[in-house]
């Protein structure tokens, strides 16, 4: 008999806007592979015109379903649920008060208002999304007293709550699933009201997954958890979707990219600062820095300090095709993030054929074999890799070629696997508990 | 008449190059990390070297002309011991003066040279036969490659060079049905004999012997003994070829290896009727039964027995084509420091780093290898031998430089001079005036 799980995460095709969305869809296509049943439900953006409404949708009759025929034969186990909600993911309260706000005057819809930057995490919280978390809640245990299955799997901090809500109504174990926690949101500086959230979910779960060691050592370490109920399992990527673009380049030095949210916990400085050293020493390369975050107005005035700005170039926030074009253009790519989670986007750089460098403080180290790892802090080693891609013909064909091989078989059907696995454990130990 | 059992211990440290960033290219020529190599040096002497140097002399006065054993001792070893342990010089030249021990020829650096087709192979053969001379008084008839390697091409320039007798690896894809337990002949010059290592027997002391999940653990020197009188009936000789360190450093003094080999002797007279000769000597006791036909390299590493864990990849093929093209320029300078800088950049060790056959998995790379990942090896590597090489182009580029700037340096102390004696002249003017 198969599992069959209700699922609390987030958006799904067309409007998936970062990484939490891709690999909640990625996961669920893999779990769908193996038979899992999936209740999938997602909190709707629905904007101001049913802001206290609930709706509880089918999928057989919703639109969104009618977006993914293409992958008609995977989706026949998963049902989706739509609740209408202002909620989205990596909002944080702030910005989300002041999104609800404009979108109330305005009546524009929220979904899209993402990657907004975590940094900003103030701690003066909006009531409204504390409101929001609650609701959803309820709406979970609506759901949870309404529908049968065996597993409750809540994805991030913002779906905790519901998480808890249905295991007490159904008295099914409950998995939540740390994609990031509150320190590699906020570092340090935590929000005592989201760190609470996130420490009541994994204590009441069952079962804790996270994405990455590095994330299950900050789960034990700052939270608490019992290690034995934590398990990592990796993101995988998915890459079905992805289109061939090519480009054609401008100028003819080789460029070197970082690619994210200009912020703190990107490690965007440590890139300027090497990128610097390099160019003393290899003057036929350009650097780009895309994205966009807090730290915007400080890297520019660090690189026009460090009178490189004729090599170094920003490109603001990059939106769909523009991102994977800016790999295609890159012939480096590079992730000096202070502290990753997981990280998928140097995964998508391999996929492009190109070579990566990344932290050691990234859970993709822990997976990755043909990319190069350096110590974030380390802008030495970090110049040091740069140089060598660009010099060393014989490096970047090797990282070119066998991370494009490796990223390759990093799929999520055996990521679903030991998930499935999790479930079961999950399911057995809350029949013993009974 | 009585079978041989012929030991052969290599004795080799490569010279470990320390970090060193792209942005010393050109600055710095210091290449190698006198900390490590110097505590290195030390521990392994103090765990293996001493010890067992002390364990093999103890047996020789015991058992005389009856027990013998030989070395190979590479440059790069025999220069760290004179600078950082020069007892353990002191014991080997202990041990050479009991003539019980053969002391056999090799590349100095412990090169790939012989891979190469510049005749790098044949003046560092010489030069490290002529060192084994200076230190222990007979110039070599035994020759070993580094790792073993043999093919019959380097076999034929072996023989071309004069010496006798070489040592390589049984290895089955060479030998198909045949035994190592003989001697053959090269295929090219049938006046070089060739000793086969058994890879078995030897492997059985070295990567086993502490194995506790090995069915035949503990392995004790009287069933080591029984081995050889039961399986070995058919045979002329038993090569036993490992590395020295085996002895306290691979294999801890705690399992036991020191006592295995203490007692080993007794075992071998008492139970088997094999005797302990030198290569040399197994050579012209035993009749060569066939020539050994080997068009391909072979070596005594991995599984495979290739060439593939120094040239297996791109990486090592580009490191090791940038080294050799220098090759001539390098000999036409006479410069001491580059001359020695080059033969401890050919030490294989540095390929070996950089092997991504088996990437991490293998435990023994890890513990051989000081970098983190191939990657890393060969970024350092290339940023040396970028330096090395641009040092190279400009001592013979800028030969005529450099006597230019004596020149003008001597041209200069003159003026000088001139411009003293002007100023005395000037002072004794002005005291006659006075």
């Amino acid at each position: 008999m198969s599992v069959r799980v209700l699922m609390f995460g987030w958006e799904f095709p067309p409007h998936i806007a970062g990484g939490l969305g891709t690999a909640c869809y990625g996961l669920t296509k893999g779990l769908a592979k193996h038979g899992v049943d999936v209740l999938f439900v997602m909190p709707k953006a629905g904007g101001d015109e049913d802001q206290s409404a609930v709706r509880i949708i089918n999928a057989s009759d919703v639109e969104v379903v009618n977006t993914f025929s293409d992958y008609e034969e995977y989706w026949k186990n998963v049902n989706f649920m739509e609740i209408g909600s202002n909620l989205v993911p990596y909002l944080d309260p702030e910005t989300f008060e002041r999104e609800v706000n404009r979108s109330v005057k305005e009546g524009e819809r929220t979904g899209r208002i993402v990657y907004r930057n975590k940094f900003e995490f103030s701690g003066k919280y909006g009531s409204n999304l504390m409101e929001e978390v609650a609701r959803y809640a309820m709406v979970a245990g609506t759901i949870a007293s309404s529908q049968h299955f065996d597993v409750i799997h809540a994805h991030d901090w913002l779906t905790y709550t519901a998480g808890i809500v249905a295991k007490k109504i159904s008295g099914k174990p409950l998995v939540i699933h740390v994609h990031a926690t509150e320190y590699d949101r906020s570092g340090e500086n935590v929000n005592t009201q989201v760190f609470d959230i996130e420490k009541r979910g994994m204590e009441v779960a069952d079962r804790v997954i996270t994405v990455s060691n590095l994330t299950r050592n900050i789960v034990i370490n700052k939270y608490g958890i019992d290690p034995s109920k934590v398990f990592t399992v990796h993101n995988a990527v998915d890459f079905q979707n992805r289109k061939d673009i090519s480009v054609t380049r401008g100028v003819k030095e080789k460029i070197v990219t970082f690619l994210g949210r200009i912020t703190y916990q990107k490690g965007p400085e440590y890139f300027i600062e090497a990128a610097s050293k390099v160019l003393k020493r290899y003057p036929d390369v350009r650097f780009v820095m895309a994205g966009s975050g807090d730290m915007f107005g400080r890297s520019i005035r660090r690189v026009a300090q460090l009178k490189m700005a004729t090599k170094f170039h920003f490109t603001g926030f990059l939106k769909g095709d523009e991102v994977q074009k800016m790999f295609n253009y890159s012939d480096v790519y590079v992730m000096p993030s202070v502290s990753e989670p997981f990280g998928i986007s140097p995964l998508e750089a391999m996929r492009s054929g190109v070579p990566t460098i990344i932290s050691k403080q990234s859970g993709v180290a822990e997976v990755l074999k043909h990319s190069i790892k350096v110590d974030y802090w380390d802008v030495d080693a970090l110049a040091d890799a740069i140089y060598a891609l660009l010099s060393y013909p014989a490096l970047a064909k090797v990282t070119g070629r066998d991370g494009y091989d490796e990223v390759d078989k990093l799929k999520w059907e055996n990521a679903a696997l030991k998930i499935i696995d999790v479930y079961n454990d999950a399911i057995a130990s809350a029949k013993c508990n009974q | 008449m009585k079978k041989t059992l012929c030991f052969y211990f290599q004795v080799h440290q490569p010279v470990r190059l320390r970090k060193y960033r792209f942005f010393d290219i050109g600055v710095r020529h210091d290449y190698f990390d006198e900390y490590v190599n110097a505590s290195t040096i030390k521990r392994i002497a103090a765990n293996c070297y001493l010890p067992m140097n002390n364990l093999l002399l103890d047996l020789i006065s015991q058992y005389g002309e009856n027990f013998k054993v030989s070395f190979s001792i590479s440059g790069s070893a025999i220069e760290q011991f004179e600078m950082h342990a020069p007892e353990v010089m002191e014991s080997f030249r202990k041990l050479a003066a009991t003539g019980c021990v053969e002391f056999i020829a090799e590349t100095y650096g412990h090169s790939l040279a012989s891979l190469s087709d510049s005749d790098e192979f044949e003046s560092q053969v010489r030069y490290h036969a002529e060192k084994m001379k200076e230190l222990f008084g007979k110039y070599p008839v035994t020759m070993r490659n580094s790792s073993l390697i043999y093919s019959d091409e380097i076999g034929r320039r072996v023989a071309d060079m004069g010496f006798e007798c070489m040592l390589t690896d049984g290895a089955k894809h060479v030998l198909g049905w045949k035994s190592p337990d003989y001697v053959y002949t090269n295929a090219i010059n049938p006046r070089l004999k060739l000793l086969l290592k058994n890879s078995r027997l030897s492997d059985d002391i070295t990567l086993r012997f502490s194995d506790r999940n090995w069915d035949e653990w503990p392995l004790t020197s009287e069933k080591f003994a029984y081995w050889l009188d039961q399986e070995s009936r058919e045979s002329d000789v038993v090569n036993l070829f490992m590395n020295y360190e085996t002895f306290g450093e691979y294999q801890p003094a705690s399992s036991g290896i020191f006592d295995f080999m203490r007692n080993l002797p007794k075992a071998v007279f008492s139970m088997t009727d094999f005797e302990f000769l030198t290569p040399s000597e197994t050579v012209k006791k035993h009749q060569p039964v066939a020539p050994l036909h080997v068009p391909y390299p072979m070596s005594w590493s991995d599984e495979e027995k290739d060439i593939t864990g120094w040239l297996g990849n791109e990486l090592q093929n580009e490191a090791f084509e940038e080294l050799f093209k220098i090759k001539d320029k390098v000999a036409k300078t006479d410069d001491y420091s580059l001359i020695r800088d080059y033969r401890r950049l050919q030490a294989s060790d540095h390929f070996y780093y950089m092997r991504t056959k088996l990437f991490s998995d293998s435990d023994f790379h890890r513990y051989v290898s000081p970098y983190d990942t191939p990657y890393e090896a060969f970024i350092n590597y290339m940023n040396v031998l970028s330096d090395f090489i641009a040092r190279v182009e400009n001592a013979s580029s800028g030969k005529s430089e450099r006597k230019e700037q004596v020149a003008e340096k001597k041209l200069n102390g003159k003026k000088t001079v001139k411009k003293t004696k002007n100023v005395k002249k000037d002072k004794v003017d002005k005291e006659i005036k006075e």
